[in-house]
């Protein structure tokens, strides 16, 4: 059976000899117009009078635009109608796009781009989430609370009391492929958009509103993106719009792409956030109460920020057991970039809160940390210990980390490998060791309930070729090929036998976005449903007792080649197309409450990384990695493991080299490769040790698998916990490291220790 | 100006070439060849590496700031010439095998930049994939896959030949300018005499090297360069001399030469060239143009001031000789003449006593917050002599002055360092920005001493050494 196959990437030979075709790559006519944003030099204020005669008459330059001279307002927002696409006079960032220019090339937009003169009446920016919180700058009318049992009393009556402040960056998505998007226009009025996007329904949708159109006159199409990470979510939105403007007021093809440093400074990140927190356990390190308040730079529009920041709520409690807990949340309105989704979503950031507090727990107990969280942990149900309900009251009935944890600690040796690094410690001046063990738990599901749902369209061809499409887009997961894979097994057939199609909102429509980890699961199982339907109807026509394998259609004991199959019902005159559907079963959420079941189920895995730091600059280094992770019953063991290997790679660069530095007007410092530091190839760990777990969804998911694309990221949290363990050792009193840990403070923090103050 | 060379084996004539046009651009717009990926158009992510032969001698560089003029005469292979009689390459092969491409996005550049060391038999994979970025893999697989094509045979193309003769070198000169739409006039002088002279004739030209900085003027900034004189087949230029009393390195040479020839004299200094931009701008950048760009945080002046190096300017027929620090004025100010250009630099020849340490966020290619150079000697217990000088600390490359003096004539204990903590405010106040606070400069540069007194005794102090 062609699922659980190790089979490579469906594109990578395509991939390896620079065949693979993205956005920018397709050809054009030769009167393809090339855009780009004037953007605003200010963080906030209004514009005062704009000056557009250079950009106008500079080489190539063919039109310009000002909000005025739009269709509509071309609202870019995925969620509350509160982004237009050009400024209306106001300004709510440093970056702001103000005015769209069309050219003969994508260097002359650019160029003419920078030559507009626009003079301003600035307005003081709230740059910062103290600036924000002081001056009660929020989404939402009041910040949302989620409470079960009574924090307070509980922290009061408990034996130990532990508060402090964690505070952690941003991240650029840095996908390789900047955002872009082109147009052609087509018979009366339609469009067709190739978009670079995880979201073509949304693309189609928010064209479609620009020009006032229905649905029905815009067709989107994606490929494949040169990486999306959450950043192709809602950020393509402006692009595909742009263009498909300039191609509704020209009639000639339109393409947009960003320039590096414009993606940087135009486009959203991941929301950094403050977590502030005041915990009381037992003797053990056992939580009795605990309470959370976290702050969330949401940046100047809404975007996507409710379902992420009600996800950090979601995951406050990771792996552990919170029997009184109270999380209060502020979705801070700034005027910085708007902040949106990235693998996660918001995930990571209510993960760290409670690991960061179980690291602060162990060290005022003085106990290692790794017992401190398995006392924590959540029991199985067998137990019957009543510790099993998350803080929004779904149970955790397959809760696989205490034996994953175990097995994984034993595998790497964890407790002789952190009395090691205690002994290293004792005789080294300079550098230090840390060792940390954390684990991941993760809820899978879209907490906006409506979005689990999913499309799929399969062709079985009269030679037995069959074409597959399906809502869920390619970004490099391997989405593709896993789907592929279903498929193939469905109708017994050779993954070649499979042609696997861009995504197309004229094929399904209605999609999801190829977010929140569910692409396998829910496109998995559309098409799945496909295969079965017209499995179904080739069954009945062929014959009683009707078997898919092998690449033929046994039927009664012999066997036919499935090509002869297809052509003999194609000859009886029987479907052979098919539409697919489905809908996640159990969910029931209510996030104004914060009660339900979010979530289908969770995903588990759990790292342990080794790093040293030298305490006379920083500098610091991961040494080793071993890791455990739950796919399920793998649909893709390769493909699967390079998920977790990718993941947490990028997991450990957002709590370490990646830093984004605003200065005090509000201008992102930090925009390009140049002075953004994602990790490079020598820093990911000497020693790499990834594996899955062995075990299958206990829930009935596609061939019993589980989601795999943003839990690993937050096994990268160990590599945090490490460096704290480390800078730890120059001391007595608790490290309380923050993230990004660059050098910088890394020897702050070593400094902190040493000085015991 | 009008240039030859090879695509994938086959000849290129070029004529009327504008110096801002960009290999990438050039590839991707007019070529039709869509495999080279432009990722941040500024030499920093790797996407558009492509592999550049010249006398048999072949090198990955990034294609989105190699300006069109710097390729007269040299052989470019890019992603789609890297198979050979319909099979792909070893190293396509093992990014396959090994699951090393998931997004596709770097790929092609990340398989260029692996051909290239496969051919050049470099095993040093991190190194030489330091200016390649991934942001989906975590790199693992790719390196799985450069061990597991190690194995192969090389795979070797006509132009990779010693022997091989590029196209035929027809032109090089200004001339050939087109009628109705005139580009800016562009240069390509063979010889350090021809450049003196035509830079004294046009003092306001650009003068371009490896093109690691300028190709951001083009591309980032949109500046304009013309005049531009390219400095690139400046031959005479590109020399190493190694006599008993000195190193002379022409401006020419490029880093990677500077990192193999500090290997055998000052292996400090080349283990933080190792650490200098990333193959690709190794192979372009200069040292010439690293040091005569005044740049504050550029990497090669500290450890050249520490060794005592000096600046050979040249202004026509007139030559003069400077030591490198009192080159340096203020920020954005360097004591060169109009007309006047870097020719050369030589260092002393002297037993190694030099320690750089570079200072970043991210190991690999990143711009130094602080790089030191020290040279101290020490002579029965007694400072004799220090030569300190620090990047990223002043507005110009700088000599640690107070410090030196506070150290000199002490004897050499881990005392003299805590004495010596005011004479580094008095040497230095850094700024604050992106890279780093001034805090944290003033303070790791005073450890850096630490860890250069430590490193002498001994200790272990490079985190870049532990085992796991």
């Amino acid at each position: 059976m062609s699922v659980t196959k190790p089979l490579p990437h469906d594109s990578a030979k395509l991939h390896v000899t620079g065949t693979a075709r993205y956005v920018d790559d397709i050809p054009v006519p030769a009167d393809c117009l090339h855009l780009a944003f004037g953007l605003s030099d200010i963080a906030c204020g209004s514009i005062q009078s704009i000056n557009l005669d250079a950009v106008r008459a500079a080489p190539g330059v063919t039109s310009v635009w000002l909000a005025g001279d739009l269709p509509t307002d071309c609202d870019c927002s995925p969620s509350v109608h509160d982004e237009p696409l050009l400024s209306d006079g106001q300004i709510h960032y440093l970056g702001q796009p103000v005015f769209l220019v069309a050219a003969t090339s994508h260097t002359a937009a650019r160029h003419a781009a920078r030559l507009g003169q626009i003079e301003y009446s600035p307005e003081p920016a709230l740059l910062t989430i103290e600036d924000a919180y002081l001056a009660g700058s929020q989404f939402g009318d009041a910040p949302r609370i989620w409470e079960r049992g009574t924090a307070a009393p509980a922290i009061y009556a408990a034996a130990h009391v532990i508060e402090g402040v964690l505070d952690m960056g941003g991240q650029e998505h840095f996908y390789l492929e900047s955002q872009a998007a082109m147009v052609m226009p087509q018979d009366g009025g339609d469009m067709l958009v190739h978009s670079s996007t995880q979201h073509p329904s949304e693309i189609q949708h928010k064209v479609a509103h620009a020009l006032d159109i229905p649905m029905h006159a815009v067709q989107v199409e994606t490929r494949r993106m040169g990486g999306g990470f959450g950043g192709k979510e809602s950020q393509g939105n402006a692009l595909a719009i742009s263009c498909a403007v300039v191609a509704a007021a020209t009639g000639r093809p339109a393409k947009m792409r960003y320039d590096r440093d414009d993606d940087f400074t135009i486009t959203g990140k991941r929301h950094d956030f403050q977590i502030r927190y005041r915990v009381g356990t037992d003797e053990s390190g056992r939580i009795e109460g605990a309470e959370f308040l976290q702050l969330a730079r949401c940046g100047w529009a809404q975007d996507l920020s409710f379902p992420v920041a009600d996800r950090a709520m979601l995951h406050t409690d990771n792996a552990y057991f919170l029997p009184n807990v109270r999380i209060e949340s502020h979705r801070l309105k700034t005027n910085t970039q708007s902040a949106t989704a990235f693998r996660g979503f918001g995930g990571p950031q209510g993960m760290l809160g409670i690991e960061r507090v179980m690291d602060h727990i162990a060290h005022t107990l003085g106990q290692d940390p790794l017992a401190v969280r398995r006392v924590n942990f959540y029991d199985t149900p067998e137990t019957q210990s009543g510790r099993t309900s998350t803080p929004y009251g779904q149970e955790v009935d397959d809760f696989v980390l205490d034996e994953l944890v175990t097995k994984l600690a034993d595998q790497c040796d964890y407790s002789i490998r952190r009395e090691a690094a205690a002994q290293w410690n004792e005789t080294n001046p300079v550098l230090k060791r840390g060792i940390a063990l954390t684990p991941v738990k993760f809820g899978i599901s879209f907490t906006l309930t409506h979005l689990n749902q999913a499309g799929a369209l399969v062709h079985v061809y009269q030679d037995g070729s069959i074409q597959l499409n399906h809502g869920g887009t390619e970004m490099g997961q391997g989405l593709f090929q896993k789907v592929a894979q279903v498929a193939a097994s469905r109708f017994g057939v050779p993954i070649e036998t499979i042609k696997i199609t861009a995504t197309d909102t004229g094929k399904v429509p209605n999609t999801s976005a190829t977010a929140a980890s569910s692409g396998s699961d829910l496109n998995g199982m559309a098409v799945k449903a496909a295969c079965d339907t017209i499995r179904d109807r080739m069954a009945t026509h062929l014959g009683k007792n009707v078997q898919f394998e092998g690449g033929s259609v046994v039927v009664d004991g012999s066997a036919i080649p499935f090509a002869e199959a297809a052509k003999r019902c194609y000859e009886s005159r029987i479907s052979l197309s098919a539409t697919g559907f489905y809908k996640t079963p159990k969910l029931e959420w209510n996030p104004e409450t914060g009660q339900g079941r979010p979530f289908f189920y969770f995903a588990y895995g759990a790292a342990c990384s080794e790093v040293v730091i030298d305490t006379l600059t920083g500098e610091n280094r991961i040494l080793r990695t071993d890791i455990i992770h739950d796919a399920g019953a793998s649909l893709n063991p390769v493909l699967d493991i390079g998920q977790v290997e990718g993941g947490f790679v990028q997991g450990a660069g957002w709590l370490t080299t990646e830093e984004l530095i605003w200065d005090d007007k509000g201008r992102l410092r930090t925009h390009a490769p140049s002075t953004y530091k994602i990790p490079a190839c020598s820093d990911r760990p000497d020693i790499f040790n990834v594996s899955l777990w062995d075990g299958q969804n206990t829930e009935d998911t596609i061939y019993r698998s589980k989601a795999v694309g943003e839990p690993p990221f937050m096994l990268g949290i160990a590599v945090l916990m490490a460096l704290s363990d480390a800078v730890g050792a120059c001391g007595d009193i608790y490290a309380d490291l923050n993230a990004p840990a660059t050098p910088e403070r890394i020897l702050k923090a070593v400094q902190k220790v040493r000085d015991g103050i | 100006m009008n240039i030859t060379f090879l695509l994938n084996g086959e000849s290129v004539e070029l004529t009327n070439v504008s110096p801002e046009t960009t290999l990438l651009n050039w590839l991707r717009d007019t070529r039709g060849l869509k495999g080279t990926k432009e990722g941040c158009n500024e030499g920093d992510c790797g996407a558009c590496t492509v592999m550049v032969t010249e006398t048999g001698s072949s090198k990955a560089l990034n294609a989105c700031i190699l300006l069109l003029p710097q390729l007269h005469g040299k052989a470019i292979r890019t992603v789609e010439g890297l198979a050979t009689n319909g099979g792909l390459h070893p190293v396509q092969d093992a990014l396959i095998t090994h699951h090393g491409s998931q997004c596709g996005f770097c790929t092609p550049g990340i398989a260029v930049s692996m051909a290239v060391a496969h051919l050049n038999g470099d095993t040093e994979h991190d190194d030489a994939l330091a200016g390649n970025l991934c942001r989906c893999t975590g790199y693992a697989p790719i390196i799985r896959a450069a061990i597991s094509a190690q194995e192969s045979p090389k795979i070797t193309y006509p132009e990779t030949d010693p022997d091989f003769f590029c196209p035929p070198i027809s032109s090089g000169g200004a001339e050939g300018r087109g009628a109705d739409s005139p580009p800016p006039p562009v240069s390509s002088p063979t010889s350090s005499d021809d450049l003196a002279d035509l830079y004294l004739k046009t003092p306001d030209a650009t003068l371009i090297a490896g093109a690691t900085d300028v190709g951001l003027w083009v591309t980032k900034q949109f500046r304009p360069i013309a005049p531009a004189i390219f400095l690139n087949r400046c031959r005479d230029m590109q020399h190493i001399d190694v006599s008993e009393d000195s190193i002379r390195i022409g401006a020419g040479v490029t880093m990677d030469r500077v990192l193999s020839l500090m290997a055998d004299h000052h292996p400090s200094y080349a283990e933080m060239i190792r650490r200098y931009g990333s193959t690709q701008v190794r192979n372009a950048a200069t040292i010439g143009g690293n040091v005569a760009n005044g740049s504050p945080i550029g990497d090669n002046p500290p450890a050249l001031i520490a060794l005592g190096a000096t600046l050979h300017l040249r202004q026509g027929d007139t030559r003069r000789f400077l030591p490198i620090e009192d080159f340096y004025i203020e920020y954005g100010k360097q004591d060169r003449q109009p007309g006047e250009f870097v020719e050369a630099v030589s260092i002393p020849r002297q037993p190694d006593r030099l320690r750089v340490y570079k200072l970043s966020k991210r190991f690999d290619q990143d711009i130094s917050a602080v790089c030191g150079a020290f040279d101290i000697t020490v002579s029965d217990g007694t400072i004799t002599n220090a030569r300190i000088a620090f990047g990223g600390m002043a507005g110009t490359p700088k000599r640690a002055a107070h410090v030196e003096q506070a150290l000199t004539g002490q004897p050499w204990t881990e005392d003299i360092i805590a004495r010596s903590w005011d004479a580094w405010e008095q040497d230095f106040a850094p700024m604050s920005d992106m890279r780093a606070s001034a805090d944290y400069r003033l303070t790791s540069a005073r450890n850096l001493l630490s860890r250069y007194f430590l490193d002498d005794m001994g200790a272990a102090t490079s985190v870049l050494e532990v085992k796991p």
